[in-house]
């Protein structure tokens, strides 16, 4: 794949997990694409940022707890974790709290590299 | 849906001979998917084996083979860190066959 | 009267339509309606506010699930899935915020 074309590909994560698909169908799509060796950065805003919530426990709403896949990604060569800055602070949040290591940006920063991507997929 | 018998006890599967429940796995289970799927069980298969229930149990995914060939590399060396190796154990994908005898569901996005 | 939200503060306006529009009773948020009742989040101070007014509720094994056990508010009561079926047997009415 060494002259195939390398995109930008950007993943806006924006939705709680549990309470809609959303989160979880993300998190399988960047799966998916991790095999197609392009460049791809996943960004956490607005209540997108709880999906990174430490301490996910789902036994009692017998849902699947994927919050453990976001540790993986590592290890799919996808390792570009973006946090918006003020989305973490008005829900109380530290990067503390997040249970992967990632670069928190301000709202300008975000928008900045949301600008330089070829592929944007909201969820 | 389907159902294998191993050692007097009844299991569901998909139609794919996936086990629905991971719960239900077990050493014998894994033996007869092993059978179904004609593999002889070595040490180097369970090697394999137990590798992918420990990354499930940490990561609550199955691996893409890319990954699990890398992963395997950095724990078991670079010999059965690549593809000749785990086809070889697994003729029709690691990913595929030995997360269907790891008792895991199959690897997202392998088709 | 008992009023459920399963909605995040942050994300709709089910939590304010229900706070400026019922009396008094009970509140139950479930799902990502928990996310309102924990510390820090910029709707802790309308939720404290509300308290004169409403009994409030989360459904505990939500909480649990978003890994916010540990981070609610002083005040808010924790039910399970028995609890929120007395909270529903125990008033007159129910109107889900959706």
């Amino acid at each position: 794949m060494s002259d195939a074309v390398v995109k930008k590909f950007m993943f806006v994560n924006r939705k709680a997990p549990y309470g809609t698909i959303y989160a979880l169908e993300s998190l399988e799509v960047v799966l998916i694409t991790a095999a197609f060796d392009q460049d791809v950065s996943l960004v956490f805003m607005d209540d997108g940022v709880y999906q990174l919530k430490k301490g996910q426990q789902t036994k009692g709403i017998e849902t699947k707890n994927f919050s453990p896949a976001y540790r993986a990604l590592e290890g799919y060569d996808i390792e570009k974790l973006y946090v918006d800055k003020e989305s973490l602070a008005v829900r109380g949040l530290t990067e503390d709290d997040l249970l992967v290591d990632v670069a928190v940006l301000s709202r300008a920063e975000m928008g900045a590299l949301m600008d330089e991507q070829d592929v944007v997929l909201s969820f | 849906m389907a159902n294998i018998e191993v050692g007097g006890k009844s299991y569901e599967t998909d139609e794919e001979g996936y086990l629905v429940d991971l719960s239900d796995w077990n050493t014998d289970v894994a033996n007869f998917i092993a059978q179904t799927e004609s593999i002889n069980m070595t040490e180097q298969h369970w090697e394999v084996i137990n590798f992918l229930r420990e990354y499930f149990e940490e990561y609550q995914i199955a691996p893409a083979v890319r990954v699990l060939t890398k992963a395997i590399g950095k724990k078991l060396g670079a010999d059965k860190g690549n593809s000749e190796y785990l086809y070889g154990l697994f003729p029709y994908g690691p990913g595929k066959q030995a997360c269907k005898i790891a008792g895991l569901p199959k690897p997202t996005g392998c088709v | 009267m008992l009023h459920i939200i399963n909605k995040s503060p942050l994300t709709g306006t089910t939590l304010d339509s229900c706070l400026n529009t019922a009396a008094g009773g009970d509140i139950l948020l479930i799902e990502d309606a928990v996310y309102a009742a924990t510390s820090g989040n910029v709707f802790e101070e309308k939720l404290r506010a509300a308290m004169g007014r409403f009994r409030i509720s989360v459904l505990r094994p939500d909480l649990e699930a978003r890994g916010l056990a540990d981070k609610i508010v002083d005040g808010v009561s924790q039910v399970d899935y028995a609890g929120f079926v007395d909270l529903a047997a125990n008033n007159k009415t129910c109107q889900s915020w959706l």
